[in-house]
């Protein structure tokens, strides 16, 4: 085998669907999507609903994109066998992915609002859920986070948010309230409303 | 493997994605990508535990069709019309480990070209008995197996005759989020290769000669189906610990 050095990206083509929602294409499979159901049974914390599209250069909403994404639960914890700190919630699974409707190209999670992780250095994160997004025309998968409006003070000490040098950036992170535990978070890939994508 | 037993990654954060080893966000002859590719840098930070965990997926998962895309959508009896082949490799981290346990989700074209999606209307045909989708999870080295046809080019809407190779497209999760990847496997061979632009962001010529997989006669099926070798990398850790890193994080 040849060094080992990260196999190269490709697009994820405007028919990732077949591959990763094939349901969502009318290919009845698997007997479900993966990760169009979070919850999967009665959960612990704050049920919420986060909403959005991906928007191109142009203002365009992108119908092909495949958004995922990954968060801890209520209570910081994430529901994986490498989780040390303590025994996530066993009824969600903190794993999500949207096709979005194919003809208005919005996502949608229902899932509940994360708790604090910790950084390496001990600090509480602001409570997010990790975004990656990939669609026809996305080289490389673009990660970028989700962070909560009503969190305003665990949000101004957050290690990323906080080290963000243009602070009219940092608001793209922010989702707000859209209604009773629901949110709106808009991605924007590129243009004067850019999402702050991370190298992390 | 039961999630359970899947060995915990290792303490430290992430290497530093060689991005010389990847296609950029901005490649002008792939037309879309002009206005998909975000303009400002990436925001460079340590990964977290956020990045450092994801989701782990167990054998309970899968049906018993799951992998071979020859049988999982035809009718009873019936099976996919197309050169058939096995797709084999063996996942691996940038310390050259292999990653157990990965989800390996795949999609492709049919052996005319032409995928099973309500937006797609080339005019080659559908196959009855394919659907084009497919997926398993590596074994307790890393390897990962699957049955499938060859897929066919494909003409697509770039430039004035814009043909795609071969290819068969990939998603993999290792056990980090940070580690999610979706790529394409092409075909040994193809002459269809050199002339793709969506290929072409890759501009390090090692980088793409690894997005080619190569004809595998010693695991090829006589009288059944050929293979074909596809092995693929995922991020790795640094091998050092964070020093401040609590105990137990």
């Amino acid at each position: 085998m040849p060094p080992f050095i990260e196999t190269a990206s490709q697009t994820a083509g405007p028919y990732v669907h077949i591959g990763c929602t094939p349901n969502v294409c009318g290919i009845a499979m698997y007997g479900g999507d993966l990760g169009a159901v979070m919850k999967t049974g009665p959960v612990r914390g704050e049920e919420i609903t986060l909403t959005g599209a991906v928007h191109d250069g142009m203002g365009a909403v992108l119908k092909d994109a495949l958004v995922e994404i990954w968060q801890a639960d209520a209570a910081g914890l994430f529901n994986t066998p490498h989780e040390r700190r303590g025994q996530a919630d066993p009824n969600f699974t903190g794993f999500g992915r949207s096709a979005g409707d194919m003809n208005t190209g919005e996502f949608t999670f229902h899932t509940v609002k994360p708790g604090r992780v910790p950084w390496p250095d001990g600090r509480l994160q602001a409570p997010h859920v990790s975004v990656w997004v990939v669609a026809r025309g996305i080289n490389i998968g673009l990660q970028t986070r989700l962070y909560f409006a009503d969190e305003e003070a665990a949000n101004a000490e957050d290690p990323i948010l906080s080290r963000i040098e243009h602070r009219a950036r940092a608001e793209t992170l922010i989702a707000r309230r859209s209604g009773p535990r629901a949110y709106r978070f808009d991605i924007h890939l590129q243009g004067p409303k850019e999402t702050v994508f991370l190298d992390i | 493997m039961p999630p359970e037993q899947m060995p915990p990654p290792p303490l430290g954060g992430f290497m530093a994605r060689n991005r010389a080893a990847q296609p950029a966000a901005l490649h002008p002859p792939y037309k879309t990508s002009v206005w998909r590719s975000p303009r400002a840098p990436l925001l460079s930070f340590p990964s977290s535990l956020s990045e450092e965990t994801g989701p782990v997926f167990g054998q309970s998962l899968l049906g018993p069709l799951d992998a071979d895309l020859l049988s999982n959508f035809a009718a009873p009896g019936e099976t996919a019309i197309g050169p058939r082949i096995i797709v084999h490799g063996r996942v691996v981290d940038e310390g050259g480990r292999g990653v157990p346990g990965a989800l390996v989700e795949v999609w492709q074209a049919n052996a005319g070209g032409r995928y099973r999606h309500a937006k797609e209307g080339y005019l080659a045909p559908l196959d009855p008995n394919f659907g084009g989708c497919g997926r398993c999870l590596t074994d307790a080295e890393g390897h990962y197996s699957f049955r499938t046809v060859m897929p066919g080019p494909y003409p697509w809407p770039n430039g004035g005759n814009d043909w795609r190779p071969a290819h068969i497209h990939l998603s993999l999760f290792g056990p980090s989020f940070a580690q999610r990847l979706i790529t394409q496997m092409y075909f040994e061979g193809d002459p269809l290769i050199p002339l793709c632009p969506i290929l072409g962001a890759v501009t390090d010529a090692a980088a793409l000669q690894r997005l080619v997989a190569t004809l595998d006669m010693q695991a090829t099926i006589p009288m059944d189906s050929r293979a074909f070798r596809f092995d693929i990398v995922l991020r790795g850790r640094r091998q050092s610990v964070f020093e401040n890193r609590k105990e137990g994080l």
